[in-house]
């Protein structure tokens, strides 16, 4: 064995994947498992535990992957993550844990992301049970949303003894874990639904269609008698470009786009939503919600491309989905910008004017400034936009509840380390604090609330 | 949860339904709307809230049936459940949010077309209950269309029915109605509320323009979510995209972009009419018909 290369991960043919939703990558079996475990060095100042935002320590589940104790490796993740299967699939590891792995400056970094992948999808079907629950103390907590952030922080209140009962807006649970990320990449039935099951199998009550704010408001479920609330509420409303032609027929956001392919499953034939997809279709942005809007665009059978005004190098995706998506067929027109969507009399989209740009000095990021490159217009047929340009927050639940502020951007406000609002009891974590980011981070913010919860409830 | 309390068919195209659903008739408010979703595998459809009980914790709901969602609502009886019955969603209408001294100034004139009268009913309803004065143009296609009549009758001053082949009432539109109102009957007006279909609202807000008289829409585009999550249901009003589900439904008849509003709302009228037709002839659907493409 070559300890500098990488242990190979078995993935669906290219030509056949880009026809159909089953997921992309099949996940390493049990020897595969073990033998990239061997890689390992088991490092006494591990700098992949530096890398991961909630700092699992990496060395100490790959060392019981060694021993092929899979139920010690999953013990040993449970203790920092809620949600492994699902991180194993969506984390950035290349800039996080494997970005810092001591292997990856002569050869390959250990795949820690298909090693937690493999350990959390043994302990799923192998029905591991990964933690006890407390007594019930009497204490209700009520969080707002399903996602990762809301489901995180309602799992490990529940394990303390609170009774915990989600608010969900949409008629199923997992924020944008079902909605968002598609099917091809995080399977639905296989790994959200068995995550959520978990957490309903701690004692958590789901009440979905509950918009909070709307259909009960903040301070009535204080009246209710719970005694904190966590707010995780994500991201919020899709943004544009504001650019002539984009209210014209086949321009939609990414979020509407991936909502009605992946929620609504407006794929199949048994569900009812109705769902226009172009015969070519441009998406707008480069990050993992574009890579995701343009290869479901492919599997239903559009020619794709992706319009992006930076280069391949800034392409902020994760690795692997650019990578992904270059093997299916994607095109990628990087440095390039929109200035006009042309449409014809009857208000369909028939192309996308664009001008090229070239990279300037950074700015206040640090990134380096796209400038347009003069007299370059020219454009690209096309008969569906798709943006994705990201988001700006919500104001449902700040508008409508005293005593909760928010920044300049409009995320609400809460302290690093306990998520504490500017309202007491008033918790937040995730997108809606952050603005778009990553699952791992809205994870570790409901874990961290969920301590502080905790701490201050039994202080009491 | 969200069982169907009553159903009654008001024409061979419209339906009304009360449904269960205590926490979205406990706050709910005249000028908001929901979501229903009818199975697990159906599309969320909203509809606007046209009365509420809070007492008996029911939502009423008036829709046609225009795509295979709606038929297939209109299949559903009482006793069936809805899978899902989401709201209140939006804003409530401005009226509402009025102190009792600009509402006294108001001179409020309710335009109803079609369905519209869904959404019509609980303003007017609301400014009755709480003493003030309105009246209302109940306007339809013909006789046959013409609902809730005898509820809005209640709760306004005047009532006048036209319809466009003077079947019953006046005969002419909406706009002809409003015209004859105003110069034959003296009658003069500050506040529009005027909901219907898109045409109607376009050409009603031309007319009041000209006439002078602040005008409200109620606009029901394309909608996913009703949160303001997916952005499928913006519109421009006055230059600017709005979310009509969380900046509206309600906006400025005078500000809307009602052209580029009616072309979006065509989008997936294919798409809409195939499900229709998938679902009226069932498995006896070969796609022969020339129409749906065979799909
Ligand atoms: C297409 C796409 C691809 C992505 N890919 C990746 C990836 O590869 N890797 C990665 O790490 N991250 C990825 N992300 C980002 C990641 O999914 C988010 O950062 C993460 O889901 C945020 O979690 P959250 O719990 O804060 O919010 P969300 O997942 O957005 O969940 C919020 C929930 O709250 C509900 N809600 C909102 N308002 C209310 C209300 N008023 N009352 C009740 N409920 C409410 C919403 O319906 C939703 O279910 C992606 C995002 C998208 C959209
Ligand atoms: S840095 Fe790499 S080699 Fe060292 S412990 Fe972490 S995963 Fe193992
Ligand atoms: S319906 Fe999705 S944002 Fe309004």
């Amino acid at each position: 064995m070559d300890r500098m290369k990488r242990t190979p991960i078995r993935e669906q043919d290219p030509k056949v994947r880009a026809t159909n939703f089953d997921e992309v990558c099949l996940g390493y079996n049990e020897e595969e498992a073990v033998q990239e475990a061997q890689r390992c060095l088991t490092c006494k100042n591990p700098q992949c535990v530096k890398g991961c935002p909630v700092n699992i320590n990496i060395p100490a589940f790959i060392a019981q992957l060694k021993e092929k104790n899979f139920e010690g490796a999953a013990k040993e993740i449970a203790k920092y993550s809620a949600l492994p299967a699902v991180c194993g699939r969506v984390c950035p590891q290349e800039t996080q844990c494997e970005g810092k792995c001591v292997l990856g400056i002569k050869g390959e970094p250990v795949s820690i992301g298909k090693l937690e992948r493999f350990t959390a999808d043994w302990s799923n079907e192998n029905n591991i049970k990964l933690a006890e629950v407390e007594p019930a103390n009497g204490k209700k907590v009520a969080v707002i949303g399903a996602g990762p952030a809301g489901l995180t922080c309602a799992g490990d209140l529940a394990k303390k003894g609170y009774a915990v009962t989600i608010f969900e807006a949409l008629h199923k649970a997992g924020g944008v874990l079902v909605y968002g990320i598609p099917e091809f990449r995080l399977p639905k039935d296989k790994v959200v639904a068995k995550e959520v099951e978990n957490i309903k199998k701690l004692g958590v009550k789901i009440e979905t269609n509950v918009i909070i704010g709307k259909t009960i408001t903040i301070d009535e479920l204080f009246e209710e008698g719970y005694d904190a609330i966590f707010i995780g509420s994500g991201a919020g409303l899709p943004k544009f470009m504001n650019i002539p032609g984009e209210t014209a027929n086949g321009v939609l956001s990414a979020n509407e786009f991936l909502t009605r392919v992946n929620l609504m499953k407006g794929f199949k034939e048994e569900y009812d939503t109705p769902i226009h997809v172009g015969k070519k279709v441009v998406v707008v942005g480069g990050g993992n919600v574009a890579m995701d809007a343009v290869r479901t665009s492919l599997r239903l059978g559009a020619e794709a491309t992706i319009v992006y005004r930076r280069g391949m190098e800034e392409l902020p995706a994760r690795a692997e989905e650019i990578h992904h998506a270059k093997e299916e067929g994607v095109i990628f027109n990087t440095l390039t910008n929109p200035t006009e969507i042309l449409v014809d009399d009857q208000g369909n989209v028939t192309g996308i004017k664009c001008v090229k740009m070239e990279l300037g000095e950074p700015d206040a990021s640090g990134r380096r400034k796209p400038v347009v490159v003069p007299n370059s217009e020219f454009v690209i047929d096309c008969d569906m936009v798709i943006m994705s340009l990201g988001t700006s927050p919500n104001p449902l639940i700040s508008s409508s509840t005293k005593g909760l502020e928010t920044n300049a951007h409009g995320c609400l406000i809460a302290q690093d380390e306990t998520g504490l609002t500017t309202r007491e009891n008033v918790y937040a974590g995730g997108d809606a604090v952050t603005g778009a980011a990553t699952v791992i981070l809205a994870m570790g913010a409901g874990k961290h609330a969920a301590a502080a919860i905790d701490a201050k409830l039994s202080n009491k | 949860m969200y069982r169907i309390i009553k159903k009654r068919q008001l024409t061979d195209v419209i339906y009304l339904m009360d449904i269960e659903a205590p926490l979205v008739a406990k706050s709910g408010l005249p000028g908001q709307f929901v979501i229903t979703i009818n199975t697990e595998k159906g599309e969320r459809i909203p509809l606007t809230i046209c009365d509420l009980d809070k007492e008996k914790g029911t939502v009423t709901i008036v829709f046609q049936t225009v795509g295979a969602s709606t038929l297939e609502l209109a299949a559903m009886n009482e006793g069936d459940e809805l899978f899902g019955f989401v709201g209140p969603l939006g804003k409530a209408s401005d009226l509402i949010e009025m102190s009792d001294a600009e509402l006294k100034e108001k001179k409020v004139i309710f335009i109803a077309g079609g369905v519209g009268s869904a959404p019509v009913y609980p303003q007017a309803k609301w400014m009755h209950e709480h003493g003030y004065k309105c009246d209302v143009i109940l306007g339809a296609r013909s006789k046959n269309i013409i609902i809730l009549e005898d509820e809005l009758r209640k709760v306004c001053d005047n009532l006048y029915v036209c319809t466009d082949d003077g079947s019953y009432g006046f005969k002419g539109n909406v706009c002809d109605m409003l015209k004859e109102v105003i110069n034959k009957e003296g009658k003069s007006y500050n506040h529009c509320v005027c909901i219907g279909p898109m045409i109607m609202m376009k050409f009603a807000c031309l007319l009041t323009k000209q006439l002078g008289i602040k005008t409200i829409v109620s606009l029901n585009p394309i909608m996913v979510d009703g949160t303001g999550m997916c952005g499928a249901c913006r519109v421009l009003v006055d230059g600017k995209v709005k979310f009509a589900c969380v900046d509206g439904p309600e906006f400025d008849g005078h500000l809307v972009d009602f052209d580029g509003a009616m072309k979006r709302q065509r989008i997936y009228a294919t798409e809409e009419g195939r499900a229709k037709l998938r679902f009226e002839e069932g498995a006896t659907h070969h796609g022969g018909c020339g129409h749906c493409g065979g799909k």
